[in-house]
């Protein structure tokens, strides 16, 4: 009998460890839902419509669990699509906020901004994007190829070509710098 | 030997597994050519640097193409799956790998089949799925900068960019921040936490910090924690115990970056060619720091500079019949010597003892290297 409490005890702990790279996606009605699923199941994401956890308090009675890392290209997607989600969080634990706090460092003829892991530094008299660091995704490497080197005008932006939560954060520091370079 | 396990910022590369070289600063694996910018090629390069240095083979390398969206990840954990119970690494790091929770727990399970067990090593995207998949005490070294330290406190976290902000960036908070990555069984069994200052960190907490050379602009330099990742896993793969080797792959790395000279414009590859010289400067000086313990120095100064020493003042402890550190930590070493009746010279030789660690490591003179 012990062994069985203990058993049932120990489940829901592997089960919620199998999740922690899910997050749901939250909409307004059910058949943003069912458009979304299908937009997401076409375009070849391991995507399943459920019933929201008792944390979830906007919305309606389902949402859409995916794979929480390519939230970036995902909701993207479903921007293009006309249908975007009122909420993104985390399955782990339903209350989590994205990250909304930016750090800035002035190096003189440089500045840089972080945002969560991401830091995107540029000269100040060209604007030029010198250097990208921080965030362990593999779309890190590829966007900082991409956006270095080029004046922050002209750089693309992560949103468009990056997928994963570290070009979402990536995406936060471009934007607040684009907004602090009129400070400039 | 090392393997290194990433992937490559280019869609097409394909998978590849096998022997990787670098010249004039181009990375080769299978007749592949891979350029040095940042990511696991800045990490290859590194390590290919220290190794050889080291006098010690190339890496092993397990590489796929993948810009983000995991197609390459997924393929890579698949072939690994298979392919990493016919090998035999003594040193495995795994880094900027699209995080899978399901295939993750493969791997690890595959890997803890061998024996003996690969020294592990996580960085990048397979530190988070370690974290994330609530393993992380499995693997002997992270190597955080210090958003992912932040991260890795915050037990609710399941990835950086949801870390909650009380946690966040003040770098006087890196000790609270390690004991709560620990408290939540969320720290490999050794962090060594990348930044403006690098600290390395047990489950008992800070055990030392390398500060020295400081260089303000290599914060900004995308791919220097990609280095230093390189470094420590090719010094720990050559042989040095992993705490030696993560104290001297941070002053390695810092070291080569301040050679540079850089600014925050400077690139990580200009960085990765002052490895070599790096690594015999820090060599040279350890080896004059050796027989740096003088009887003028205070237990305090010993202890400050050397934290491995105090195991040597507590093993005295028990010789003595009292605690050196809390009744003479502000005495110079002949003083304590004469009031505890102890033997000096032996006092001084176990202590340098316990510090003498990074010369007894080979190193190859210039001729071996490719650029």
């Amino acid at each position: 009998m012990a062994l069985l409490e203990f058993l049932k005890k120990g489940q829901p702990r592997i089960e919620e460890s199998k999740k922690d790279d899910r997050g749901f996606l939250v909409f307004e009605n059910t058949s943003e839902v069912i458009q979304a699923e299908k937009v997401l199941k076409k375009r070849g994401w391991e995507v399943k419509v459920m019933g929201p956890p008792p944390e979830i308090r906007k919305g309606c009675d389902l949402v859409i669990e995916f794979p929480l890392i390519e939230e970036l290209k995902i909701t993207k997607t479903l921007q293009e699509a006309g249908i975007s989600p009122l909420q993104v969080i985390p399955v782990s634990s339903p209350l989590l906020e994205p990250v909304n706090l930016f750090q800035t460092k002035d190096f003189g003829k440089y500045f840089m901004v972080q945002a969560a892991n991401m830091k995107l530094t540029i000269e100040k008299e060209s604007l030029m994007i010198v250097n990208i660091s921080g965030g362990g995704c593999p779309d890190v490497p590829y966007l900082a190829e991409q956006m270095v080197g080029k004046p922050l005008h002209e750089a693309p932006s992560p949103r468009d070509i990056g997928h994963t939560l570290c070009g979402y954060a990536l995406q936060l520091a471009y934007e607040e710098m684009q907004r602090r370079c009129l400070q400039l | 030997m090392l393997a290194v396990v990433g992937t490559v910022p280019n869609p097409e590369f394909p998978l590849v597994a096998g022997e990787v070289k670098l010249k004039n600063g181009t990375l080769y694996i299978h007749g592949n050519e891979i350029p040095v910018k940042r990511g696991t090629p800045a990490l290859l390069a590194a390590a290919i640097k220290t190794l050889k240095k080291l006098g010690q083979k190339e890496p092993f390398g397990y590489l796929i193409g993948d810009i983000g969206n995991g197609d390459g990840s997924q393929k890579l954990y698949q072939y690994l799956v298979k392919d990493l119970k016919e090998k035999h690494f003594q040193t495995i790091v795994f880094h900027y790998i699209q995080p899978l929770i399901g295939w993750h727990s493969r791997i690890l399970s595959v890997l803890q089949k061998i024996t003996p067990t690969p020294i592990l090593i996580a960085d990048a995207g397979f530190m988070y799925v370690a974290k994330m998949s609530r393993r992380s005490s499995a693997y002997d070294l992270f190597t955080p900068d210090m958003g992912e330290l932040a991260f890795l406190a915050d037990e609710l976290a399941p990835h950086p960019f949801y870390t909650r902000g009380f946690l966040l960036h003040e770098e006087n908070r890196v000790p609270d921040l390690i004991a709560r990555a620990y408290q939540h069984g969320n720290a490999a069994q050794y962090l060594l936490v990348k930044g403006r200052k690098d600290y390395f960190a047990d489950k008992d907490g800070v055990q030392t910090i390398i500060d020295t050379p400081m260089e303000e602009a290599m914060e900004a330099i995308g791919g220097t924690g990609d280095t230093l990742t390189g470094i420590v896993a090719a010094i720990i793969s050559s042989g040095m115990e992993l705490r030696k080797a993560a104290i001297m792959a941070a002053r390695v790395n810092r070291l080569a970056g301040s050679y540079a000279h850089p600014s925050p414009g400077t690139q990580v590859s200009e960085i990765i060619q002052y490895i070599p010289k790096a690594i015999e400067e820090v060599l040279k000086s350890e080896s004059k720091n050796h027989k740096n313990i003088h009887p003028e120095m205070t237990v305090l100064e010993i202890i400050d500079r050397y934290r491995e020493t105090e195991s040597v003042f507590k093993k005295y402890d028990e010789k003595v019949g009292g605690c050196i550190c809390c009744q003479a930590l502000f005495e110079p070493l002949r003083q304590v010597a004469q009031k505890y009746q102890l033997d000096l010279n032996q006092l001084i030789l176990d202590l340098e003892d316990s510090i003498s660690s990074l010369n007894t490591i080979k190193i190859t003179h210039e001729g071996g290297e490719s650029r």
